[in-house]
């Protein structure tokens, strides 16, 4: 089977201005992956499964992950001008000090694709893609046109994750309840006090119940006036 | 009338169900098909919309057993997690094991011993037989047979669940194998006991086969029944008994020869027609074809250690990196994705459940049947819900 490079080398050719990435895996598994970019997705997902030297056919596993904000602090050094009074005169003086910088690199979604030939019988081929951060650009293009064996493999992303696929012919909550409003498989998830807790038909019985009550009263009361 | 179940957007060039249009006559009922029906495997719910007795649309809803399993191993060691994978498909502990076992190995780079890769040789294709034999059973008790051909199985399985007891301790929940090898070794008795149970297993698939392969009710309710295309098979991730029965030559054991398997002779059967009857032919097929691998393995079992001793228990911290591991369990391809960050719990834990992806076509496959049939052709689709679920 072609290595990674000559795999994104293939895909330059085939799709031109795709923006394919080698992601390396330090691990002796020496899995590498492909980092696609979003813009031209289906485009290199249709290339690799029809391409007939490739035929990656076959999509076996799509899983998210999380990777959360990083506040990286590092070292700069800095040069400066700064007015100091020296032997009794003011002057300009330029000054180089140590500072300690914090930037805060975003965190983002990720989701890997695991692709297999069933044709020639090889694999596993590694594609992943990225969203911009984790709050509020989540899109990704989905992958369910070409490999039908993403459907519910991306519903079960979008469930926990809450990476929203665009292009998913039915995007709904696949383990989790409809009315579940958190992505459990997030990093920093938070499981609510009372994670039991769901709301059913008794709430709003009870009142229903209570407006009925007093509706009843009131009646009471107005036949006993009448009386 | 119109039922209220979603229809998927018209997305051009998808492989979407085909859609079925009503006769027109009378009126759309919608049925929820479980989560307590019978024959649901557990907790698992179709809604189906019929015309008539015709299914029209059909849409699983999954998540009634949803324990997050992948966020609880994530909060766990490596190897806390090897009982919980016991719990994914609870009918085929050991092969979950080895799944788990071997991505981990790809990960770390560890080298197995001799006698234990023929001790999970031997393990998996046991458990494949009574998965199979007891799959089989279930699929004729959807049909009416209520109970003979499953205590059938069951008899036959018993005498292999009292093996893996012996040895494992568990009968169900085995937790057996390690990273770079298995927990204990098996005695020389134990392995005579095992070649005994598999010699008695060609006689039990021909008095199973004699039962049922020409029986006119099991060949009237599975022949023609559920069709899947290969292509369309492939396509949507189909693994195991059910692509093979689709006729798609693609078994986890010839392509990856993970572990020793390709130091074995043995066959892949297919099917022709995809339909619920090649199913339970694959099955039938598949389990004469563990036999031979038993025997061989059986026969040429070496002495030796069964855990690498380089394998550390504590202080167990792969390298930053990822690794997916795979093999063929008894319902099709069972995978496991890790990645690690250099601590001793996996960042990212992930389990490809076999179970879950071949539901993807079961709209495809029940569209057009009868209700009844929605019940067979679930039942040949192979799944446990704690694996659907996790």
């Amino acid at each position: 089977m072609k290595t990674v490079e000559e795999i994104k080398a293939a895909i330059e050719v085939a799709v031109p201005g795709a923006g394919v990435e080698i992601v390396s895996n330090p691990s002796v598994s020496g899995q590498h992956s492909l980092l696609i970019a979003h813009s031209h997705a289906l485009q290199v997902a249709q290339f690799l499964r029809d391409d007939s030297e490739l035929a990656l056919d076959y999509l076996s596993n799509v899983t998210g992950v999380d990777y959360l904000d990083k506040e990286i602090s590092e070292k700069v050094k800095v040069t400066r001008t700064v007015t100091k009074t020296v032997d009794g005169v003011e002057q300009q003086v330029e000054e180089t000090v140590d500072e300690t910088r914090k930037r805060v690199e975003p965190g983002y979604l990720e989701t890997v694709y695991h692709l297999f030939s069933v044709a020639k019988k090889h694999g596993p081929v590694i594609i992943r893609m990225r969203t911009a951060n984790r709050t509020d650009q989540v899109e990704m293009p989905s992958l369910t046109p070409i490999w039908r064996g993403a459907e519910l493999q991306e519903r079960e992303v979008f469930d926990l994750y809450g990476v929203v696929f665009t292009g998913h012919p039915d995007l709904r909550r696949l383990l989790m309840w409809d009315e579940f409003k958190d992505h459990p498989m997030r990093k920093d998830y938070v499981e609510p006090d009372d994670f039991e807790y769901e709301p059913t038909a008794h709430d709003q019985v009870l009142e229903r119940a209570k407006q009925h009550a007093a509706a009843e009263k009131a009646a009471i009361q107005e036949g006993a006036e009448a009386r | 009338m119109t039922p209220s179940i979603a229809h998927p957007d018209r997305v051009e060039g998808w492989n979407r169900p085909p859609i079925i249009e009503p006769d027109g006559e009378g009126e759309l009922l919608e049925v929820a098909m479980g989560p307590h029906h019978p024959s649901t495997h557990g907790v698992f719910r179709m809604d189906v919309a019929l015309d008539g007795e015709r299914v029209i649309r059909l849409k699983p809803v999954f998540g009634y057993l949803h324990r997050n399993h992948e966020k609880i191993a994530e909060g766990a060691s490596y190897l806390a997690s090897m009982p919980y994978t016991d719990r994914l498909d609870y009918f085929c502990s050991l092969t979950n094991n080895w799944a788990y076992a071997l991505a981990v190995e790809t990960l770390v780079g560890q080298q197995v011993p001799e006698r234990a890769e023929y001790l999970r040789v031997i393990l998996a294709e046991l458990t494949r037989i009574q998965n199979h034999a007891s799959t089989i059973g279930f699929l004729t008790q959807e049909m009416g047979a209520s109970g003979t051909p499953l205590m059938y199985a069951f008899r036959e399985r018993e005498k292999i669940l009292d093996l893996f007891e012996q040895l494992t301790g568990s009968r169900m929940m085995c937790n057996y194998m390690r990273f770079g090898g298995c927990r204990v070794d098996i005695s020389a008795a134990l392995l005579d006991e095992a070649r005994k149970i598999v010699a008695g297993l060609p006689g039990f698939i021909d008095e199973f086969e004699a039962l049922l392969s020409t029986n006119e009710i099991l060949m009237a309710r599975c022949q023609g029944i559920g069709k899947l295309k290969p292509e369309l098979a492939i396509n949507a991730g189909i693994s195991g008994p059910m692509l093979r029965a689709s006729g798609v030559d693609y078994d986890i054991r010839k392509v990856d020869h993970y572990g020793i398997y390709d130091r074995f002779k043995f066959r892949v059967p297919l099917g022709d027609h995809g339909d619920v009857y090649d199913r339970y032919m694959v099955r039938v097929l598949e389990m004469r074809e563990s036999v031979t691998i038993l025997e061989q393995a059986l026969k040429d079992i070496p002495a030796g250690p069964i855990m690498d001793p380089k394998s550390k228990i504590r202080g167990f911290r792969p390298k930053p990196g990822e690794a997916y591991g795979r093999i063929e369990a008894p319902k099709g391809e069972l995978g496991f994705y890790l990645i690690s960050d250099g601590t001793p719990n996996p960042y990212r834990y992930r389990v490809r459940p076999p179970s879950l992806i071949n539901l993807t076509v079961l709209e495809d496959m029940c569209l057009g049947e009868s209700v009844a049939d929605v019940v067979v052709i679930f039942g040949s689709v192979d799944i446990v819900l704690g694996e659907v679920d996790r």
